[in-house]
């Protein structure tokens, strides 16, 4: 118990009063908690709890759709990002994202990597060649990929294009990285090296992971939060959560007497 | 610094963003404003024709240039009555394709043959017309239509619609060249629709012990039926307006005639032969009346065909 | 005296039996039209129709000036009609979730698809041919392009609805800007089911007779002047086919030849192309 107590932390992003509509019904209910900096935070619950719905206000992804609409506060480093003269597109460089399935763009390796650094920085070729590198190596991949950097993305296998996903949200140099459900299409030997990675980005990153496999949230987070029918339950260091959680309901969730 | 630089590269993006959307927004646009142009412009050059024989025009079988009077009867019979035939033919005989097609082929023959239909589809309209004209129309005249005079030409109730010499073109061949070119249109809609009748739900129906015929006659039918319609109307649509395949076989006559065996005309026939030697106002007026009463027919149809077709498309998607 | 079952399987064998007739009856027109071209059209195609010019009654001679103003306005009517298409069929795919114009347009799109195209002629014959006083190649390639529209909004539109919306999410994600999403990922991600729309497009195009009659025309001799009337494969299928002239006639059942290989090459090579780069849904 006394480790999480060590653990210095400052907080990233803080939630209050959130709530969220699509069209009429009411998807996110009063939400409040805080995450933070450079430690990984999982949001976990039955599906249809909210948690990609919480995970997709902190980037505005919900913005691409009619009727879908979140209100209350969403600070990053204190300035709030739900406020209309945010730039949707500047939120975004900071808070990078990975989905459920692999989405590499149709383009080569070397360019689904470059495309996003493309957009925000001048680059020398040189410069451009160093942080394609960097980001595939972050990412575990550069030794698979290194002499196909030509080929298109889709030629790599599941677990690999997720990956290249990764180094491609990287290579921004975001500040959050939104995890939604990263592993769920994934075979368990790919799972297993994305779950390694997480551990290893936090060092740079601060990452927040939607799951629905509660080994894996008791695996790779620091913090864990149970959401339930739009409503957050409990919220709280993982390993207390996991041990020894205050609700009844978050107690049968994880024991798997329910969901 | 680093953000320095994509501030500055934030505010130009915002406005590429709002061009690149306007952009699209005014080619989306300017079909809008293509369709207005196209009714605008037929309705301003029929007004000397509308003005001179008023609704008169669609109901008075006339065609006259030495005395300029004219009607529109006998092209839209021909239009409707060609029509007419093309779907009493290629209704039945879509449906037993799509019905081929969708449960009774086997896999591997399933795509090789929907290309063949589909390029039967393909193929020019003029190609139709002249086979029609050439090759089809003379084994007509020779070895179907004596055999129509004689059997189906006295009886009482039929009769009237066969009388005459056989002659080879027609309203009747006309109908048939149509019904040819409308059946890849109408078997690869309702091959379509068929395709999107949950699997779960035949299998339903075969669990009970129906055979194929009644799984498609009694589930996919009633589940498909406003799709079929519409299909079936898309059909029509193109029927009505197609215009070389007609021009060719229908004969060229502006005569109204009983028997289907008599040559006639059909609107898109009248304008293909006449529009460019129409001499006078009035003659070229009326042809430009007679072409936006074709608009107005097959866009009627057609908005019901494609209203048909989303319905079932919506219902689907819930 | 049958049983019920004895009856039903009975009515199941006839009709199933019937719709094995509909099908072949469909591929036995298919069959016949194509014999009869080839019957008909392979004697007369040789090098002369590609080098010579269409000649007057009796006379001997080929194909070069129509098959030129054909591939000219075909040409055109491309050029004009894909990039108003393809735009035009993004906004209905990327943004036409809200307001009016997008379901208006998608409606008005669906009815000119299937609008006879002798009407397109008759339109611009009013809007062009009456301004400029004459027939012209210009005015052939516009009505084709007409035709061309409708079809490449569709295909667009339709294609640019199989990229998964993940896909745009993921863009969105690394803060692209909309238009750099459409432009190097989207329509990317669709461009070869938009070239196939393309290529059926100039399939349907390069056999329309009906909407060239009050445009383009024909001539006799060569042009290269679009604002001249310009010969063309399908109205001098149309002319020659219809005269009394046997030479004329044969000279037509080449064009018509040809004209429908080409065409269905085009079709065929659209199905290979979509088939092979298609992602399966």
């Amino acid at each position: 118990m006394s480790t999480h107590s060590a653990k210095i932390t400052t907080p990233k992003l803080i939630v209050r009063d959130l709530n969220f509509h699509y069209g009429t019904e009411r998807a996110l209910k009063d939400v409040n908690l805080t995450i933070q900096e450079k430690m990984v935070t999982a949001f976990i619950g039955p599906s249809g709890c909210g948690k990609s719905t919480l995970l997709r206000t902190f980037n505005r992804m919900y913005e691409l759709y009619p009727n879908q609409k979140a209100t209350g506060e969403v600070l990053l480093d204190g300035e709030n990002i739900l406020d209309k003269k945010q730039d949707l597109n500047m939120l975004r460089a900071k808070v990078g994202m990975v989905f459920q399935k692999p989405t590499p763009f149709p383009m080569s390796i070397y360019d689904n990597i470059a495309f996003g650094v493309k957009l925000y920085e001048r680059l020398s070729r040189y410069d451009m060649d160093e942080r394609v590198e960097w980001a595939l190596s972050k990412a575990a991949l550069w030794t698979e990929a290194k002499d196909k950097l030509k080929k298109n993305g889709t030629s790599l296998s599941g677990g690999q294009q997720q990956r290249l996903c990764i180094a491609r949200a990287i290579a921004v140099k975001p500040q959050v990285l939104l995890l939604d459900e990263p592993t769920s299409a994934l075979d368990p030997i790919s799972t297993a090296h994305i779950e390694k990675l997480i551990n290893e980005l936090k060092t740079d990153f601060t990452i927040v992971i939607v799951t629905h496999n509660m080994q894996q949230a008791a695996r790779v987070s620091d913090f864990t939060a149970y959401m339930y029918l739009g409503n957050l339950i409990e919220f709280g260091d993982t390993s207390s959560i996991f041990t020894n959680p205050k609700h009844k309901e978050t107690e049968d969730y994880i024991t798997g007497r329910f969901g | 610094m680093f953000e320095l630089v994509r501030e500055s590269r934030l505010k130009y993006q915002y406005w590429l963003d709002i061009a690149f959307r306007n952009v699209t927004r005014l080619a989306a646009f300017s079909v809008l404003i293509l369709l207005l142009a196209l009714i605008g412009s037929l309705i301003v050059a029929s007004l000397p024709s509308i003005q001179a024989f008023g609704f008169g025009f669609l109901k008075s079988p006339e065609w006259n240039p030495v005395t300029d009077e004219f009607g529109a009867l006998v092209p839209i019979v021909g239009t409707l009555v060609t029509s007419a035939i093309a779907l009493l033919i290629a209704i039945p005989i879509s449906f037993g394709i799509a019905i081929f097609l969708t449960e009774l082929s086997p896999r591997w023959l399933r795509r090789p043959l929907g290309i063949a239909i589909e390029l039967l589809a393909g193929i020019p309209s003029i190609i139709y017309g002249m086979w029609g004209l050439f090759v089809f129309a003379p084994l007509f005249a020779e070895h179907v239509q004596p055999w129509l005079i004689e059997k189906l030409g006295p009886s009482p109730l039929f009769g009237p619609l066969f009388q005459g010499i056989p002659m080879g073109v027609g309203i009747l061949t006309a109908g048939i060249i149509l019904a040819i070119m409308v059946i890849p249109f109408i078997a690869s809609v309702m091959r379509d629709v068929f395709e999107i009748v949950p699997t779960l739900l035949k299998e339903s129906a075969y669990g009970l012990g129906a055979t194929t015929w009644e799984v498609m006659w009694n589930v996919v039918l009633p589940y498909t039926k406003i799709g079929v319609v519409g299909g079936i109307m898309l059909g029509l649509g193109r029927a009505l307006g197609e215009t070389m395949a007609v021009t060719f076989v229908i004969g060229n006559a502006h005569k109204l005639s009983a028997s289907l065996l008599m040559p006639g005309n059909s609107i898109s026939s009248a304008l293909a032969n006449e529009f460019n030697e129409a001499v006078g106002g009035l003659y070229t007026s009326a042809l430009v009346e007679l072409g936006l009463i074709l608009f107005f027919i097959t866009f009627v149809v057609l908005s019901m065909a494609r209203y048909m077709l989303h319905r079932l498309a919506k219902r689907e998607g819930t | 005296m049958l049983t019920l079952y004895a009856r039903r399987r009975l009515i199941n064998a006839l009709s199933l039996g019937i719709s094995i007739l509909a099908m072949l009856f469909g591929l036995f027109w298919l069959g016949w039209i194509l014999w009869t071209l080839l019957a008909n059209g392979l004697q007369g195609l040789n090098l002369n129709l590609f080098t010579q010019m269409t000649p007057p009654p009796g006379g001997e001679g080929g194909l070069l000036n129509a098959i030129a103003g054909s591939l000219m306005m075909t040409f055109i009517a491309t050029l004009i009609g894909t990039p108003i298409g393809i735009l035009a069929g993004t906004y209905l795919a990327e943004f036409g979730q809200r307001g009016w114009l997008a379901p208006a347009t998608r409606f008005i799109n669906d009815v000119l698809l299937s609008a006879p195209s002798i009407v397109i002629g008759l339109f611009v014959y009013e809007i062009y041919v009456i301004k400029i006083g004459h027939f012209s190649g210009w005015a052939g390639a516009f009505a084709l392009s007409i035709i061309v529209i409708p079809v490449v909004i569709r295909t667009t539109e339709n294609m640019l609805r199989l990229v998964p919306n993940t896909l745009r999410e993921a863009a969105a994600a690394l803060g692209t800007p909309q238009w750099k999403i459409i432009n190097f990922v989207t329509l990317r991600a669709a461009r070869a089911g938009i070239l196939t729309g393309l290529l059926l497009a100039v399939a349907r195009i390069s056999g329309e007779t009906a909407p060239l009659l009050f445009t383009s025309l024909n001539n006799q001799f060569w042009n290269s002047d679009l604002n001249q009337p310009m010969a063309n494969l399908p109205v001098v299928i149309f002319q020659f086919a219809m005269s009394p002239y046997a030479d004329w006639q044969s000279l037509a059942w080449a064009g018509a030849l040809l004209i429908t290989a080409s065409v269905l090459t085009l079709n065929i090579l659209a199905r290979v192309l979509f088939r092979q780069t298609a992602p399966s849904h």
